[in-house]
């Protein structure tokens, strides 16, 4: 790891201060992607803005269907959340199922969407449950937040202070992991609305980040069910390949995991 | 350079380190604690797991000056007066370690899946829950042995106090 | 059998340190002044270096030494060698090419060593590090050991002329020719063997201390054999004569094979130490291990089987190329030729077999042994080619195997080896009773009916381990001698400390050793200590690899035991006024048969060391030493069965059941055993399932460099394992024993193979098995 100059913000005003104050300062959350890509030498910021001692920062909180999850939840606690778990049990298990029980107990949902690498789990989550993505200065929606691959809509010492959805009616991730990085090779959420909305959101795939299938959405929208997607075709030329999938096998992921979801919701 | 100070296996210590430290380093460093070790450079292996204000999380992908503040226990800190942890009697009664370099992580994972689970745990949990952890030389089998062998003694252990 | 004696399953001594982090790695060793090294390497897999160029790295903060290539050569320390001559079947010898331990001339493989930067810390020294200004001209590169002997392919070494090392052959070519053409059916089949990375946890590290006031080097390193080391670096390396350097190997976190090598860090680090003035530790990051570990396997092989019209084989006809990588490793040329070539009759009567082994130069680390060695790549070959036969023949796989097994002891292969006892078909049987081989069928309909294709597949394999007698293997090229050593040292006190040139990582030497002194003495265990690792403080030793430290490393300690006890028999009848010959030792006692008369073994121990009363002429002191050579290789064997559920619409296999039935002759601590057969089986399954080391063969660049692309065996990859073991005890050394440390790891991978192609009904299927690969040949098969 390059040198770097470490400071515990006290609130959001202060994390905000000491990010500006700085030549080239990165917001630091749970840091389980922030601090492994320092160590490895290929990020290099001069200064580290920890917000894990942010109050505001922390909590679930669900009103209703309406739901808040500060930017500093840990993955093992959106999990273990038994208000969420009434309400959005997808969103617990899919966070069960991020890293390891390590990695869950550090890293956060705000630093995980704010690093939006394509094969994360939340930004599946996000994008097919119309979240709010809701920072220092604006709300921005999910579909309008995720912009590439390890790209986001945050501005320059813009910071994400939680996020916040309404709990569908019906919901569910299934996720195939790479054999060895255990990050999704593929996850699909999908998510159905009291109005009959469909939304699929397919992370890892991608080759620009994570996407909704319009094809899917419609087909379950018409019938709930996985037979529903027998017909549907997924078309591998928008995504990734690499040594451990091809973009053909990729393919056929996202409708088996858009099955197992549906199966699952 | 700054002092970072913190609660390690029950004493104040505080040792001066660049900002750049990770925890695993000032342990071994700066507190001669090398019970912990690094096993890997991507956050995978788990060899390095250490509590941090009571739940488990890999020292090499935290900064020294993070925890500053935290109460850490490490593997040295795990058995007390001498007698080795209910985790630790049942790795060696289960043979749950070879060349022992995994050992410290799988031990103070154990701990910790044990401390959510408790006697709940079956055998595809404890394999589920050892995701973060790497063994190259028991094939786990004596590791998830050892893991569910302690779990039950430390079940029955708390309903003989209870 | 006693409860700490031989066949229990005593827990281990060694334990406690580990479970409570005093264990004590290299990376764990600090002294003072010692200051950290960081190499800098090659980015490119092939390239001349042009200029080094250190101006501005040696002004970086806390930099004390930037050393290189030239200055090393100019200091005259050696070449990296390859310690096993291989001669062409022309008769020539091998094309070694010059294996610099810093390359100032010519890189060959990404992660080859240019500099080392030592500094006050890790992390200014990796800062210094990269700005050492390497000007390189970038050279083609070739990652693929077939596609290197191509013509018109980039050259590694001007020494071996189209990246040849040797042509060697085995057998008899002509009689099996004429086999195959008598033939009644003919398998033949092309098998590549997966490039593996070892991942011994702990990563290797070494502190390299020079004392200029005693000219003295002290080397800590991660070695499963510190005396070879110490040889090695004396004596071709030019480092320290023998006596001016230790070798210390103290806890080390497994090894696998990758920690027999001397490598170049070892050497630069100690050299280093003296240049600088410092002491100088690096420790090895994963990465840096992807890079610089010789890798195992590797090697493509087109095989025919010949079989009559009975389903006897008739005749094996091989030819393999095996790709060792950038340069010649310590033991890679012995690797993939009589480790390997030398296991092709399996446990097979096969009156006629040829094996034609090319051992290539490519652009990627060298390969040398990995668990198994060998073994492994002779057992996938025959069992996948068994298992093929059998579907093709429409015979049961156990059944061709059955009719094909040597039956009768002492049975000579065509290629060297001489097996001596066995008995395969015990194995087979207890295997597939153990898996319930007769109710597959009702499995696999009852999976079937929920959208799985199940699939059962066994293999039988052997082994040649406790290697090796000495004059056998010099008559086939080796540079060394592969006894054991020991020393059995009894304190004035009756305590018992075993000096043994074996090395555990692992394995609980600490433990089986002390069982094996307890047995025989009848002492308790706590009373044994065994010391290893330690020139300074092991006479001498060979090390511990190819399951050798039971049969070779306890027969020495035996042969010692051997002594001391004849000895303290001696002490016993003189002061029992007894006769010799009547003296019993038992429950740590010196008895006189037949009578009352005893001595507790501390007073003879006592009496040994105050010398006030001895027999006329003999010398004072109890402590006794003994080199032990094997008559032969130990033979042990074992059939493995494995049944997997394929999920078709995405690939993954899940492995039901995994069953293991082993002959390793005597056991001295079954539980232990067992944890080595556990690991072997994961390290076969990883291979067969998951692991692969990838190298971009446009520009040799290693793609799988850390565990986010290498897929190591996690727990939720595996199920629990079920054992047995058959035991045939071993007649060629003291205690029976045949060795365990490997079987796993090659029993397991064609087994599992043989499972996965049974069930989605395509054999052209390649390790690893990963999700998409049995995806795609699902989909092909249909």
């Amino acid at each position: 790891m390059y040198a770097t100059n470490y400071h515990r913000a006290s609130s959001v005003q202060d994390a905000v201060k000491l990010q500006a104050g700085a030549d080239e300062g990165k917001y630091l959350s749970g840091g389980m992607t922030l601090i492994a890509t320092m160590k490895q030498r290929l990020a290099s910021p001069s200064d580290l803005v920890d917000l894990r001692h942010i109050p505001d920062l922390k909590g679930i909180s669900v009103n209703g269907k309406s739901v808040r999850i500060g930017a500093a939840v840990t993955h093992f606690d959106v999990a273990s959340s038994a208000e969420l778990k009434a309400v959005c049990p997808a969103i617990c298990d899919l966070a069960h199922h991020i890293g390891d029980p390590h990695v869950r107990h550090m890293g956060t949902i705000g630093g995980s969407v704010a690093n939006n690498d394509p094969a994360a789990d939340y930004p599946a989550a996000l994008l097919a449950l119309d979240a709010i993505v809701v920072t220092n200065a604006r709300g921005i929606k999910a579909a309008e937040f995720f912009t590439g691959l390890f790209e986001t809509a945050l501005e320059e010492g813009e910071m994400i202070v939680a996020i916040t959805f309404d709990a569908p009616q019906r919901a569910a991730y299934a996720k195939f992991r790479n054999p060895a990085s255990r990050y999704a090779m593929t996850g699909v959420f999908v998510a159905r609305r009291d109005n009959g909305d469909v939304r699929v959101a397919v992370t890892g795939a991608g080759a620009d980040g994570v996407f909704r299938h319009s094809g899917m959405e419609a087909a379950l929208a018409a019938n709930w069910s996985p037979d529903a997607l027998a017909g549907i075709a997924v078309n591998p030329s928008d995504l990734m390949a690499d040594i451990h999938a091809s973009s053909e096998y990729r393919a056929n992921l996202v409708k088996v995991m858009a099955k197992r979801a549906v199966a699952a919701s | 350079m700054a002092k970072v100070k913190m609660t390690v296996n029950g004493r104040q210590v505080g040792s001066d380190c660049e900002d750049r430290t990770l925890l695993v380093h000032f342990l071994r460093d700066n507190l001669a604690l090398t019970g912990t070790h690094v096993g890997c450079d991507t956050t995978q292996c788990g060899a390095c797991v250490v509590h941090m204000d009571g739940r488990s999380v890999k020292s090499c992908t935290i900064l020294a000056a993070q925890a500053a503040g935290s109460t850490i226990t490490t593997i040295e800190g795990l058995a007390a007066n001498g007698e080795l942890h209910p985790v630790q009697a049942a790795f060696k009664a289960n043979h749950g370690l070879q060349c022992g370099f995994c050992t410290p992580g799988m031990v103070m994972t154990a701990v910790d899946m044990i401390r959510r689970h408790g006697a709940n745990l079956d055998e595809a949990t404890v394999r589920a829950e050892l995701d973060g952890n790497i063994c190259r030389c028991t094939g786990y089998h004596n590791i998830v042995k050892s893991i569910l062998a302690a779990a039950a003694e430390m079940a029955g252990a708390q309903q003989a106090a209870e | 059998m006693g409860v700490e004696g031989i066949g229990a399953s005593v827990a281990r001594k060694e334990d406690k340190r580990f479970l409570t982090g005093k264990g004590r790695y290299t990376d764990d060793m600090s002294v003072p002044g010692m200051k950290y090294a960081f190499f800098v390497r090659s980015p490119y897999a092939h390239a001349k270096i042009k200029s080094i160029d250190m101006s501005a790295a040696k002004d970086m903060p806390g930099v004390i030494g930037i050393l290189e290539g030239k200055q090393l050569q100019a200091d005259a320390i050696g070449n990296i060698i390859c310690g096993w001559m291989i001669h062409s079947k022309d008769g020539s010898p091998m094309n070694m090419g010059v294996w610099r331990p810093l390359a100032h001339e010519t890189v060959r493989y990404v992660g080859d060593a240019v500099a080392i930067v030592v500094a006050d810390s890790l992390g200014e020294a990796r800062d210094a590090a990269e700005a050492v200004v390497v000007d390189y001209d970038v050279l083609p590169a070739v990652t693929e050991a077939v596609k290197a002997l191509e013509a018109g392919q980039p050259q590694l070494h001007p020494e071996a002329p189209n990246n040849l090392i040797f042509d060697w052959q085995i057998g008899d070519g002509a009689a099996t020719d004429k086999a195959i053409a008598e033939a009644a059916h003919v398998t033949e089949i092309t098998l590549r063997n997966n490039r593996l990375a070892p991942n011994p946890m702990e990563p290797r590290a070494t502190l390299g201390i020079y004392d200029s006031a005693e000219d003295h080097y002290t080397c800590y390193t991660t070695s499963q054999n510190p005396h070879v080391a110490r040889l090695v670096m004396s004596a071709f390396y030019n480092v320290a004569p023998e006596n001016k350097l230790r070798v210390i190997a103290p806890d080390v976190g497994g090894g696998f094979g990758s920690k027999i090598y001397i490598y170049p860090e070892e050497i630069v680090c100690l050299w280093a130490s003296k240049k600088t003035g410092v002491p100088v530790k690096w420790t090895c990051d994963r990465t840096e291990a992807f890079l610089t570990d010789a890798h195992g396997r590797d090697h493509v092989s087109t095989v025919k089987m010949a079989f009559d019209k009975d389903n006897r084989i008739i005749g094996l006809k091989v030819d393999t190329i095996a790709n060792l990588g950038a340069y010649m490793s310590l033991f890679s040329s012995a690797v993939p030729t009589y480790l390997y070539a030398t296991l092709l009759s399996g446990q097979y009567a096969i009156p006629a077999i040829h094996a034609n082994v090319r051992t290539v130069y490519t652009n990627t680390v060298p390969v040398d042994a990995y668990r198994g060695a060998g073994r492994p790549e002779a057992t996938y070959l025959l069992e996948r080619t068994m298992e093929t036969a059998a579907r093709e023949l429409g015979v049961s796989p156990a059944e061709l195997r059955r009719q094909n097994f040597v039956r009768t002891f002492p049975y000579q292969t065509p290629v060297i080896m001489n097996y001596d006892a066995g008995d395969y078909e015990a194995s087979l049987e207890a295997a597939m009773a153990s898996a319930d081989w007769n109710g597959f069928a009702a499995r696999k309909a009852e999976a079937a009916r929920r959208g799985k294709k199940r699939g059962i597949g066994m293999s039988c394999y052997i082994e040649a381990c406790g290697i090796a007698p000495s004059a056998a293997v010099g008559s086939l090229g080796a540079g060394v001698g592969l006894w054991e050593s020991a020393e059995v040292r009894v304190n004035a006190v009756g305590t018992i400390e075993v000096m043994t040139g074996s090395h555990s990582h692992g394995q609980g030497h600490e433990t089986t050793f002390a069982q094996l002194v307890a047995d025989r003495l009848g002492v308790p265990i706590d009373s044994v200590n065994i010391v290893h690792g330690d020139t300074d403080k092991v006479q001498m030793g060979m090390g511990t690899y190819g399951s050798r430290s039971g049969a070779v490393g306890m027969s020495a300690v035996v042969k010692a035991l051997d002594k001391v006890e004849a000895k303290a028999k001696k002490i016993a009848a003189h002061l029992m006024e007894a006769d010799e010959s009547d003296i019993v030792i038992e429950n740590g006692e010196l008895k006189v048969a037949g009578t009352d008369k005893t001595l507790p073994w501390f007073q003879v121990a006592l009496a040994a060391y105050t010398a006030h009363n001895l027999p006329a002429g003999m010398e004072p002191g109890l402590k006794e030493g003994a080199f032990y050579d094997p008559s032969n290789f130990t033979f042990p064997a074992g059939c493995y069965i494995c049944e997997v559920e394929v999920d078709p619409e995405t690939g993954v296999t899940d492995i039901i059941q995994f069953v293991a039935a082993d002959d390793f002759g005597n056991i001295i601590n079954p539980m232990i055993v067992e944890g080595q057969v556990h690991g072997g089986i994961a390290q076969g399954i990883g291979q067969a399932l998951l692991e692969n080391v990838h190298y971009d063969p446009q520009n040799g660049q290693l793609i799988t460099a850390s565990y986010m692309d290498y897929a190591m065996p996690r727990a939720d990859d595996l199920p629990s394992f079920k054992l047995s073991h058959q035991n045939t005890p071993c007649p060629s050394n003291p205690l029976g024993i045949k060795g365990c440390g490997e079987a796993g790891a090659i029993g397991s991978p064609p087994a599992l193979m043989n499972a996965i192609t049974d069930a989605i009904g395509n054999n052209s299927l390649t390790m690893p098995a990963t999700p998409q690969k049995v995806w795609a040949a699902l989909n092909a098969a249909n």
